[in-house]
């Protein structure tokens, strides 16, 4: 914060240099009544008062350390974030950096970005990642938005399974307004009956890009690698929407082929939260590097023969290549690439496989007990990671809220989205959740109808 | 700078050559654009193209350019060479560094190389 200290000798200088006799005067095109609109608003309180009335209402928050047992994910997942990752984005070095106007002169904040950026290819299999996205749902958009220009607008149809994310999906459509695109695929009434050939069977000559989620919204595992080369076959691009900690236990949509894997990052090390902060991580192939919205941090060396970071190729971005760039996205999600990072760096590489393995194993044991109690039962035979559909005998938004009842937030309700799944719930598990809070939901659950 | 003869040039910095039908950046152009890391061919072999409009897009380390047609005709040929080197644009911009090739077009609106000289020239100041 910049203390611009003023008085009223100076004041008067600056109003004589642009030639008015007072601040009232300055302000006189603004019509009076609006000058001073008269606020509807309680009276003031004292410091003491207002601190006490925050505190109340920030009392009647359930959170999950301690108020509740939550099975709920949907795309945004209950992990454990090592106390080292808070502490480091604290420091004022990089709490308040923004990606920086003079980027070279904040090395640190470039590292930063450049090994998050290393992490994230690593992670995905891809070899190029930018510096991040707002969350996962405008990483997808991204996505469109990088193949809509790499055809140079020529195809228009872009493929999208039903089993993407709700939210991505309507992000996307919101993004695809005004672009002419006809987006196609993902009708939530056919989420029964689609599988991977009828979303093949949509693939053509005018297809840009093919979308998918891995694991999918309903926490199923497949290959994607007969439906990427069917794409490719067509000279579509595939975009895979993956989450990040299932990749360190699964096949890579690198190894799959896929031209573009995006996703939410806030598995790796960011907290649940209402509104975000989130980050959308970006990976592609280094052929489309041109056609990536975002930032790139790139590692060269500087005239001292010293390792140095630059942002790299920024003439395809927009503030000098304006409306012809793939995108009107120059910034990136600078703090929350730094939360992913650090929490990558300290978990590492067999600490990321412990934490799948432990949601997978924990999810397993979960979808076991639950699949055995009388009415309920299992919706999808596929392979699933740490989230799995469970059909149950009543509506879900009831079931919720007898879970509710005994502190446990139950899974999301797919009749939401999807009115073929009306008493079906998404349950999450990872590795926060204990074996006695899988047996307390399977009790609570067993008791439902007796109730 | 080289500007030459046989060539006809455009205001926005093409050239065109009309015994073969290639056209390209000008030398001038290629100076002011400094290191150029990056050339997209927006038009492909069988395009017909309007003088005026895109052709390629080109990328340098300190701006980003799109270079128009300087004549009307079809595309016979694009050279692909520019995507992997790019930087023979600054040191070939006439010859290994042309962008597409077109038949039937004509010259008629553009400058004469002594036209050019005198047009870049007066930029100079």
């Amino acid at each position: 914060m910049n203390y611009i200290p003023i008085s009223p000798k100076e004041r008067e200088a600056m109003l004589a240099a642009i030639g008015v006799k007072s601040t009232e005067e300055l302000f006189r095109d603004v019509p009076k009544k609006h000058r001073f609109p008269k606020l509807d608003l309680p009276p003031a309180l004292t410091e003491m008062e207002a601190a006490a009335e925050l505190e109340e209402l920030a009392a009647s928050n359930e959170n999950l350390r301690g108020d509740l047992v939550s099975f709920l994910g949907a795309g945004a997942y209950n992990h454990y974030i090592p106390s080292v990752v808070d502490h480091i984005l604290r420091r004022g070095e990089f709490y308040t950096a923004y990606t920086p106007y003079q980027p070279e002169i904040s090395q640190g904040t470039l590292q930063a970005i450049f090994e998050y950026q290393s992490l994230m290819c690593a992670l995905t299999g891809m070899e190029v990642s930018n510096a991040s996205h707002y969350d996962g749902a405008t990483a997808v958009a991204e996505a469109v938005s990088m193949a809509y220009a790499q055809f140079r607008g020529k195809r228009t149809k872009v493929v999208i399974s039903p089993a993407v994310h709700p939210q991505y999906r309507e992000t996307l459509r919101t993004y695809a307004q005004g672009m002419g695109l006809q987006l196609t695929g993902d009708d939530p009434s056919d989420v029964l009956i689609s599988n991977l050939d009828s979303l093949i069977s949509l693939i053509d000559a005018n297809t840009a890009l093919v979308i998918v989620q891995y694991p999918d919204f309903f926490g199923r595992i497949y290959d994607y690698t007969s439906l990427i080369e069917a794409a490719h076959a067509q000279g579509t691009l595939v975009c895979v929407a993956a989450n990040p900690t299932a990749l360190a236990l699964l096949k890579t949509p690198g190894e799959m082929g896929a031209d573009i894997v995006v996703g939410e990052g806030q598995p790796l090390g960011i907290p649940l939260a209402y509104g975000g902060p989130y980050l959308g991580f970006f990976t592609t192939r280094k052929q489309y590097i041109h056609k990536m919205a975002g930032r790139l941090v790139g590692e060269t060396i500087d005239n001292r023969g010293q390792r140095a970071y630059v942002l790299t190729l920024t003439a395809r971005e927009q503030h000098i290549k304006r409306e012809r760039a793939t995108s009107n996205i120059c910034s990136n999600q600078g703090l929350m690439a730094l939360a992913a990072a650090v929490y990558l760096s300290l978990v590492g590489k067999r600490g990321l496989r412990q934490v799948a393995e432990l949601c997978y194993q924990r999810a397993h044991y979960a979808a076991d007990q639950l699949g055995k109690i009388k009415g309920y039962g299992l919706q999808f035979p596929a392979p699933f990671f740490h989230e799995f559909v469970l059909r149950c005998p009543q509506p879900a938004a009831e079931i919720n809220e007898h879970l509710l009842e005994h502190g446990i937030l139950g899974g999301y309700d797919l009749g939401q989205d999807y009115p073929a799944l009306n008493n079906h719930l998404l349950i999450a598990v990872t590795e926060m959740n204990s074996k006695e809070e899988i047996d307390a939901l399977v009790e609570v659950l067993s008791e439902v109808e007796h109730d | 700078m080289n500007i030459p003869t046989n060539l006809k040039y455009t205001k926005t910095d093409e050239w065109f050559d009309p015994l073969s039908g290639k056209m390209g950046l000008s030398d001038y152009a290629q100076s002011q654009l400094s290191d150029i890391v990056f050339v997209e061919i927006l038009v492909e072999v069988g395009d017909a193209i309007e003088a005026g409009k895109a052709i390629a897009s080109v990328e340098s380390v300190k701006a980003a350019a799109e270079a128009y047609a300087s004549a009307s005709g079809k595309v016979t040929a694009v050279n692909e060479g520019l995507a992997n080197t790019p930087e023979i644009l600054n040191k070939d911009p006439y010859g290994k560094g042309w962008m597409v090739q077109i038949e039937g077009g004509d010259a008629f609106d553009l400058m004469d190389a002594a036209a050019y000289q005198k047009y870049c020239e007066e930029r100079a100041h």
